[in-house]
């Protein structure tokens, strides 16, 4: 290739070996194609965070469906009053409560009641949110106006009061309806993210290109809308996991939860709270394991929602 | 002369000839997940005082990240990594912070790009031109605001001090852009950059701004910094012109000596790429006959025997497919209270369509054009007047006619970042028109695809990729594909290469070309823009305010134009009259 006797003085040309042209718009065949929730994976994947969260969780449901399989002792069976709120000794690594139970395998079989009251909660909470919200949103009108001011009136009241009242007046008290009554009041959080999410997706020019190509108005929304709006009720119900775990906690605390027969964390801090000045630890070791369980959750849902986030998300 | 002797130009020798603006081997990168890339790679430019210099480039070629490193703009993660920005002498890569401030809109202006989003909605212009003001003057009080006034009377704004309290929602874009260049001008610097002033204007508007603009520079003697993909506009406003691709100068000199003759290949390409007034229809390559019956007894969506149709074609005689009459759009808009107004987007329009030509509807922006791709598309609902498509009323058609006249006529939108799902892959998308009217099975409907790719020049390998991975032109590429999935016999393009650079945008010009000589579709094409018109139409509608002002064959519309309203806008696209090398 000649060098620069294309340049004049005032006309400068480039050398043409320091600037090859390409062809024009050419795809680069080498890289791997990827998806927008492989992205979001890759991204995920370079977090330790992401890794730490995952890992505590898979230990927490572990927990929950095999207690057996992390303490031999019974939590309820062999519990001597002589050992109340004793320290720590060996095969009672925590303690004893002061009724005499074992703390550490009241902790380890009261994981069960908190988890399955999450996720069941939240399981609930974001299928009927998810799709009252889907609806509403896409075909809006009357319907999408019923269902937002409906939504309101459980909006406007507290979730934790809501179930204290509900509660109360329940006849019979289990995970299940625990999880059934928080997801009741909280149901409306997702739903609006869910409207709101789907209503920008509507109005997207993919879905008018759908429309034009003969495709049917509900296939539009399974298809297109819908896989379009459903990262931010990911992100907050993963979130919502940890809060609905305190929210048992709390209800059990107050005495209107899981009644005292099932073991729960709740339970367990309601009862050590009479003892908290004699023996701290009683209270000390339901309190972590249930602030590690929302601390996990809330980590993961901060990971998927970096992940998911519609900026971290746009045109690269 | 080399890279090297450029730079050394002396910089003390004569103080008159000395330049304003001097960028030595300027480096800049970003930070980015995939490591460090470089955007600007060595690039040197020399702007005298009072000259007006154009640096044109595509997206991507590192001519806007230029302009941003001399005033220290560039966004959080990139950075000048070296070379130096003499100005007026002095390094303003190494300058602090606070230095800069004073350089900044004191001694060196800037006019951004988008006028919508570039003045703050929550302040009205009075406070944003005077905010300015006083940043770089040490003017207070009334004799701020007295300025404020001035300087947008200057700026074009005939009633600036009553239109101070005004916001900026209240202004048009053309006006908001005239407030931006005001606000650039106001402590009379030395230099101003104009980063795409006018790229998101009507050539009309456009024209007004930039001669008020040239004027105004020139009162004051300053110099002008243009970035622009705009050849016509370069060699139009511009003296220097400093051409960009991948981060390097390749062409650097005289406007209209590269022009018109280019020297560096990607020039040439580039030149050769830009419609102007001077361009003619793109012919296609391919040869029309006998592809054509083949493409067309494939598709067996003509009745005709192949016999009719080549007299037909013979004789000239072209049935229209597709005619407009007397069509008009009305939208009620609400207003304060219970109110309601009309707004007429399309007034009375009518035009037909003869099979196998390319109809463009050319008008600026709020003329209706893209209500009535709308309404021939069947997605909005007419007011009055009649669509018919081969012999039916289309605002008739219910259930399985609509949905067969959804196959027979189809879309391709403006944004390809938009009109493209992002979570599906390259092949559902195509693949979806033929789901949708359940034709063919999994695997007959993969061959469909890998076939349509290859008619857009598409590897078969893009089948598994998604719209993020893919250039503005690909994904243009992909709707194309998508919309010929079903064999259709009308495609309707709005502004559908509108947002492409020029090279692509011509790539996509010759392949709908050929694909149309291939299949003998049928296109009603949407565009703002009157030089690709040329390129592509054979006939043209030119649109003003909802109503057609003129329609004619496209040689007409361009060589004697009959409408005043399509003379000026031919008059207002840049360098029309300019003889690009060809």
């Amino acid at each position: 290739m000649p060098s620069n006797n294309l340049s004049t003085p005032g006309h400068f040309v480039a050398d043409l070996s320091d600037t090859p042209i390409a062809a024009i718009d050419t795809i680069d065949e080498s890289e791997k194609a990827r998806s927008s929730w492989s992205d979001a994976w890759d991204s995920m994947r370079v977090r330790p965070m992401f890794w730490i969260a995952t890992a505590l969780i898979l230990v927490i449901l572990l927990v929950s469906l095999f207690p057996g399989l992390f303490s031999h002792t019974a939590p309820n069976s062999g519990c001597l009053l002589p050992n109340g709120n004793g320290g720590p000794e060996a095969g009672h690594p925590f303690g004893f409560t002061r009724q005499g139970c074992d703390i550490y395998s009241r902790v380890i079989f009261g994981t069960q009641a908190s988890v399955t009251v999450g996720l069941l909660a939240t399981l609930l909470v974001t299928l009927f949110g998810a799709i009252v919200g889907a609806l509403a949103g896409y075909y809006g009108g009357a319907f999408d106006a019923l269902v937002s001011r409906f939504g309101d009136i459980f909006f406007a009241i507290p979730t934790i009061l809501g179930a204290i009242v509900l509660m109360s007046v329940l006849p019979d008290r289990t995970s299940i309806t625990v999880a059934l009554v928080l997801a009741i009041f909280a149901w409306p959080q997702i739903a609006r993210i869910m409207r709101g999410a789907v209503i920008a997706a509507r109005s997207s020019d993919y879905v008018m290109a759908s429309t034009a190509l003969g495709v049917s108005k509900l296939q539009i929304l399974v298809r297109h809308v819908v896989p379009n709006a459903i990262a931010p009720v990911i992100v907050v119900a993963t979130t919502s996991l940890g809060t609905f775990i305190v929210a048992e906690a709390t209800l059990s605390f107050l005495g209107i939860g899981l009644p005292p027969s099932v073991m729960s964390w709740g339970n367990d801090i309601s009862q050590a709270r009479t003892s908290i000045q004699t023996a701290p630890m009683v209270l000390f070791y339901p309190a972590a394991a249930l602030s590690i369980t929302v601390l996990s959750f809330l980590m993961l849902g901060d990971v998927v929602r970096d992940a998911l986030d519609p900026q971290a998300r746009a045109r690269r | 002369m080399t890279k090297e002797q450029i730079m050394s130009i002396p910089t003390v020798a004569d103080e008159t000839s000395a330049p304003l603006l001097e960028i030595r081997d300027l480096q800049v990168g970003f930070k980015t997940q995939r490591g460090f890339v470089p955007a600007v790679k060595g690039v040197n430019i020399t702007l005298g005082a009072g000259q007006t210099l154009a640096i044109v480039g595509e997206s991507g070629s590192g001519k806007s990240t230029t302009a941003q490193a001399i005033i220290n703009l560039l966004p959080g993660a990139g950075k000048v990594t070296g070379g130096q920005i003499l100005f007026e002498g002095r390094d303003l890569t190494k300058i602090s912070a606070s230095e800069m401030e004073q350089v900044r809109g004191g001694q060196i202006g800037y006019v951004p790009q988008d006028p919508m989003s570039n003045l703050n909605p929550v302040w009205n212009i009075g406070f944003q031109v005077e905010e300015a003001i006083r940043a770089n003057s040490n003017l207070t009080g009334k004799a701020a605001r007295a300025r404020t006034v001035e300087v947008l009377q200057e700026a074009g704004l005939a009633d600036a001090a009553d239109r101070l309290k005004q916001y900026p929602h209240q202004f048009s874009g053309g006006m908001r852009q005239r407030v931006l260049i005001g606000i650039g001008l106001s402590a009379r610097p030395k230099l101003l950059i104009a980063d795409e002033p006018t790229s998101a204007l009507d050539v009309t508007v456009q024209r007004t701004i930039l001669d008020h603009l040239a004027t105004l520079t020139r009162d004051y003697g300053t110099s002008v910094l243009f970035i622009t993909h705009d050849l016509g506009l370069a060699v139009e406003r511009a003296e220097q012109l400093v051409v960009m691709y991948k981060g390097q100068v390749v062409e650097a000199g005289n406007a209209r000596e590269i022009l018109a003759n280019p020297l560096h290949p990607y020039t040439q390409r580039l030149v050769a790429a830009a419609p102007s007034l001077a361009s003619r229809r793109i012919q296609s390559a391919r040869r029309p006959e006998t592809t054509d019956h083949m493409a067309i007894s494939d598709i067996g969506a003509s009745d005709d025997t192949l016999i009719a149709r080549a007299d037909k074609r013979e004789a000239g005689v072209h049935p229209d497919l597709i005619t407009v009459d007397h069509l008009s759009k009305i939208y009620n808009i609400r207003q304060r209270g219970f109110g309601k107004t009309e707004l007429r987007a399309v007034d009375d329009v009518s035009f037909s369509i003869a099979k196998g030509t390319t109809t463009a509807l050319v008008g600026e922006s709020g003329s209706g054009k893209s209500t009535v791709a709308k309404l021939v598309l069947q997605l909005e609902t007419i007011s009055s007047g009649s669509i018919t498509f081969d012999g039916a009323d289309v605002a008739a058609l219910k259930g399985a006619d609509l949905l067969a006249f959804r196959r027979r006529v189809q879309p391709v939108f403006q944004d390809p970042y938009g009109s493209l799902d992002p979570v599906y892959s390259v092949g559902n998308t195509i693949a979806e028109p033929l789901m949708a009217h359940k034709i063919g099975d999994k695997k007959s409907r993969q061959a469909r695809v890998r076939e349509l790719l290859d008619q857009v020049a598409l590897p078969a390998s893009t089948i598994n990729r998604y719209p993020n991975e893919l250039s503005g032109g690909q994904r243009q590429r992909i709707a194309v594909a998508r919309a010929l999935a079903l064999k259709p016999d009308v495609i309707v393009l709005d502004e559908a290469v509108s947002a492409l650079d020029v090279l692509v945008q011509g790539q996509i010009l010759t392949l709908l070309t050929d694909l149309q000589a291939e299949l003998g579709l049928t296109y009603l094409f949407i565009t703002h823009d009157l030089a690709v018109v040329r390129l592509v139409a054979d006939n043209v509608c030119v649109m003003q305010k909802g109503r057609i002002v003129e329609t004619a064959p496209t040689d007409d519309v361009f060589d004697n134009p009959q409408d005043q309203y399509t003379q000026r806008l031919l008059e207002a696209i840049p360098g029309a009259h300019f003889a690009f090398a060809r």
